[in-house]
């Protein structure tokens, strides 16, 4: 349980790590952020690094930001940031908290990190859920510059992205939610803090009682989080009910590819897809303002 | 460079220079190069807890830090916990509400509730004992846990806003 032996490397800046990580990405460098995957992997032995190229000797990457119409977080921005509510504004502020209290253990949170998460891309990340749903922007840096890949376009696989070798995750931007947004996040897994078996986000923009864009992210059953179009158009011209609500789970269950492993079949994670996407539905609708009162 | 690399960091209060190949996480380092062992090591993949210390004022897993990420940090250790010949009001509260058997993961339990409540004194009874499935206990079920912790909280909250004012 004790990782194989591998050199240290503190960086001074982005472009030294970017510079350090070209020079050594082809033996095996990788970059470390929080560690909270990375380092458990090393001590299995299923992960190995010639070099750590260490970001946390970086300043000013874990502070988030508001630019523009857009909320950005810097790569070492710890899970919990957004213990705080007001972390982001609302009513993405909300959403985020929501989130990271789903996300592993308190002490975990204290170290693990948004760019170290998308990175690492578990098919369970809560952020890799919340960056599909809301299509971010994910910011790279490499020896050659800066580069951006839209989120639709970040997974290559199961815990693969198509992020470069020599390439170093320096932000994630998300758009800031207008005021008419409902959401609701739902996750099931068996025991607190582990793995997500399934999990659900849906952003909706509303016009009084009705659906006028959806956003429906499914986490932990394909190999990535992506959105589910047909559970969204299930919703868009709607009242969010019972029947629509029922019609967009349905739609999913459809939709999906599930994987399958010893433990848990893919039939059973298509039912658990309707599961966490009828929870999350419902979870945004308890969100609703109560209706105004008519004389 | 694989080599022993020179660490300057403070436990407990002490300023600790420490001779560390990169691999070595920071609980083996704090066991057998500060000789502090009250830092128990269980599981070495971040899952169990015993490990728990506090760096920056942050409880975190020492298996998932390596020591020469500790460069300069302050790390408080169950060693740091006790004032001058006493029991912090957590460890009296494990006592009375006999919150250990065998005892092994009391170290990293007693470090994740302080931390907890010294870095959010806002926590609330409920999300306190949400932030104790973080560790794993296979002797006592939790219960006692629970009341040792909710017990000590109100002592620990008082102390931490008393700190930041």
């Amino acid at each position: 349980m004790k990782p194989a032996p591998f050199t240290y490397y503190r960086p001074t800046s982005l472009g030294d790590a970017a510079q350090r990580l070209r020079d050594g990405a082809d033996e095996g460098a990788l970059v470390i952020a929080g560690g909270q995957s990375l380092v458990p992997m090393m001590a299995l032995r299923v992960a190995y690094a010639t070099e750590l190229i260490d970001l946390n000797a970086l300043d000013g990457l874990g502070t988030p930001r508001v630019e523009g119409d857009s909320f950005v977080i810097p790569t070492l921005t710890r899970h919990a940031t957004f213990h705080d509510t007001e972390a982001a504004p609302a009513p993405l502020g909300a959403l985020l908290h929501g989130v990271a209290e789903h996300i592993a253990h308190y002490p975990i949170r204290q170290r693990g990190t948004f760019g170290g998460s998308l990175s690492h891309a578990d098919p369970s990340s809560e952020w890799c859920l919340v960056t599909a749903t809301l299509d971010g922007t994910i910011h790279l840096l490499s020896a050659d510059g800066p580069r951006t890949v839209e989120a639709a376009d970040w997974s290559d696989g199961p815990m693969s992205t198509t992020r470069e070798p020599d390439e170093i995750l320096t932000e994630v931007h998300l758009p800031l939610l207008p005021g008419n947004t409902l959401w609701g996040f739902y996750e099931f897994n068996r025991r607190a803090g582990d793995f997500a078996l399934g999990m659900a986000l849906c952003v909706l923009e509303m016009d009084g009682d009705s659906v006028v864009a959806a956003r429906i992210g499914l986490g932990g059953i394909e190999d990535h989080p992506r959105r589910i179009p047909e559970a969204e158009d299930a919703l868009v011209g709607q009242p969010l009910d019972a029947a629509s609500i029922g019609a967009a789970a349905s739609a999913a269950m459809q939709a999906v590819d599930p994987m399958e492993d010893t433990t848990t079949s893919a039939g059973y994670r298509r039912d658990l897809t309707g599961t966490v996407i009828t929870r999350a539905l419902e979870a945004a609708r308890n969100r609703a303002p109560a209706p105004a009162e008519t004389a | 460079m694989s080599d022993k690399t020179d660490i300057t960091l403070t436990v407990n209060g002490t300023e600790r220079t420490i001779s560390c190949v990169p691999r070595k996480t920071l609980a083996d380092a704090l066991r057998e190069d500060c000789r502090l062992t009250g830092t128990h090591v269980g599981c070495e993949h971040g899952v169990c807890g015993a490990c728990t210390v506090m760096v920056n004022g942050a409880p975190v897993r020492s298996c998932l830090m390596f020591a020469v990420q500790a460069e300069g940090a302050e790390v408080r250790t169950v060693e740091g916990l006790a004032p001058e010949g006493g029991l912090s009001e957590l460890q009296q509260a494990f006592i009375d509400n006999h919150a250990l058997q065998c005892g092994f993961c009391t170290p990293g339990f007693l470090m994740l509730i302080t931390g907890a409540l010294e870095k959010d004194p806002g926590m609330s009874d409920e999300d306190l004992t949400e932030v104790l499935s973080s560790n794993l206990c296979r002797c006592t079920g939790y219960r006692n846990i629970v009341r040792a912790a909710l017990a000590a909280a109100p002592a620990i909250r008082a102390r931490a806003r008393e700190a930041a004012a």
